[in-house]
């Protein structure tokens, strides 16, 4: 079971609000000061920039210079809530959309506000969370038009250009760029594709606009580790991995994957480093999606990256001949170490591939497994040398599975009958 | 003038760096790479010739 749990200072505005194992009623949510609009567009676009809040899908763009492209961009533009997230190790999104449906539409509603749309859809894969958005729309239904539009749980389902081609009617596959969806997304008009814990900030930095640099410079991740139960939590930027990684149980942990797959391997020597996305991208790592998986002491490095490559080929959307070929080529290799079976010349093969193939796919996952290897190749290349012809006892054992369970939200209750008694 | 590269496109079959290797390269695996932007002139007649060299036009010229 994924446990759900704040590290975020007490009385400070959070997303994780106050039952995270239920989901939050229209009423609830407007007890808690979302849904008015007192703040007009331009001002809340002002405290959004402010306050640096940077979008929670994964790349970290700013939210305000996307907001503005958006609504700067000439015709009447399309705000799309992306909650489809494809890194096997993250649950926040759909935590987020199945618990607190109402906070993401109403940040998607700010977002509208903000950039003059008059459509908007909610994005996704996870049909508890589409119940519970619909409901959500039926309980308070918007002042524009939102409609849901699901698609089929894939790596790359989330990725921007096949969000905006899934919702034009098509597969949910990459598109090749530019255009961007800011340019020319759904029907041709420039869309605002916003990861839904980014539209929650918005409608958080409306609601409680004093707490705004603590809501923009908190984040949720997904942790992971060996033994114990994975844990979605809040926490504010600035805190050790180390930290974190004691909170999930796993606390000497003898490496980390980072940013679901987009951070690659890191060494223990770095769990002093603080989470914060520019920090641990000046280190050579990234945050991502906020999906970390420890490794426990008895876990081995090339197994994780070996595990981690296998799914990445396996969700390749096969539309592009280098990533279905490269991803493939790199999976094999890594693969070939976890048993001890190396074809000659493995690192320096290796090292072309993990330079060569970088940014010549459609969409980020030949990227990612790229980045992966290379991350192996660089923190544990003594590692690296001792698979090559020996197997390893702990790569023989399977990987623990990278993906984290969803935690359970309960459905709104059942109001109680007035005559019931009091329960002690 | 700029030299685009669909990856979706793109088989692999090498056709398009005859006629423009200064401006595309071929991996191990025969998938093109553009490694560098036609400069006006002839470098440009050569990014043209390699557009239509390719048979699944993955190359495209923007300026
Ligand atoms: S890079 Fe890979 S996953 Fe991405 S669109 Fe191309 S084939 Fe699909
Ligand atoms: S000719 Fe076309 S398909 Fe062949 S390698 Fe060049 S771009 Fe790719």
């Amino acid at each position: 079971m994924t446990r759900i749990d704040s590290l975020t200072p007490r009385e400070t505005p959070g997303v994780l609000g106050a039952a995270p194992g239920v989901t939050e009623d229209a009423e609830a949510y407007a007890a808690t000061g979302g849904y008015r609009t007192r703040t007009a567009p331009a001002e809340l676009l002002a405290r959004v920039e402010a306050a640096g809040l940077r979008g929670r899908g994964g790349a970290g763009f700013p939210t305000a210079i996307k907001l503005r492209a958006v609504r700067d961009a000439g015709e009447p533009p399309v705000v799309v809530a992306n909650g489809e997230e494809g890194e096997p190790g993250s649950v926040k999104d759909r935590w987020l959309l199945r618990a607190r449906p109402h906070l993401v539409l109403d940040g998607l509603l700010r977002a509208a506000e903000i950039t003059g749309a008059r459509r908007g859809y909610v994005y996704l894969s996870d049909a508890t969370a589409a119940g519970r958005v619909r409901r959500a729309l039926d309980e308070r239904p918007p002042r524009l038009p939102v409609e849901v539009v699901e698609t089929p749980h894939t790596y790359v389902a989330g990725e921007e250009s096949a969000v905006v081609r899934r919702i034009n009617g098509g597969p949910a596959l990459p598109t090749a760029k530019p255009p961007r969806a800011y340019e020319e997304g759904v029907d041709g008009v420039p869309t605002l594709v916003a990861n839904v814990e980014t539209l929650a900030r918005i409608a958080l930095i409306a609601a409680r606009p004093d707490g705004r640099h603590h809501t923009a410079r908190s984040t949720l991740v997904t942790l992971a580790g060996a033994g114990t139960d994975p844990l979605l939590a809040e926490v504010s930027y600035g805190r050790t991995l180390r930290t974190l990684a004691r909170a999930q149980g796993t606390p000497e942990p003898a490496g980390v994957l980072m940013g679901g797959m987009f951070g690659g391997l890191i060494g223990p020597h770095f769990l002093d480093l603080a989470l914060d996305p520019d920090t641990l991208t000046t280190a050579g790592t990234a945050l991502g999606c906020g999906a970390i998986r420890f490794l426990g002491p008895d876990e081995c490095p090339v197994s994780l990256a070996s595990a981690a490559l296998a799914h990445l080929a396996a969700e390749s959307a096969r539309q592009c001949g280098i990533c279905v070929t490269g991803t493939g080529s790199i999976r094999d290799e890594v693969g070939s170490l976890t048993t001890g079976t190396a074809a000659p010349g493995l690192v320096s093969r290796l090292h072309r591939r993990v330079t060569a193939l970088p940014g010549r796919g459609a969409c980020g996952l030949l990227d990612a497994a790229a980045g992966t290897a290379r991350s192996l190749l660089q923190v544990f290349p003594h590692l690296v040398r001792s698979h090559l012809d020996t197997p390893c006892p702990s790569c023989v054992a399977p990987a623990a599975p990278l993906t984290v369970a969803v935690p359970h939200v309960a459905g709104r209750a059942v109001p109680r009958p007035r005559t019931a008694p009091c329960p002690r | 003038m700029k030299l685009r590269l669909d990856p979706t496109r793109c088989q692999g079959y090498g056709l398009c760096q005859e006629p423009a290797p200064d401006l595309i390269d071929i991996d191990d695996f025969g998938y093109a790479s553009v490694v560098a932007d036609p400069a006006p002139g002839t470098s440009e007649d050569a990014a043209r010739a390699a557009v239509e060299a390719c048979p699944n036009s993955a190359l495209r010229l923007e300026r």
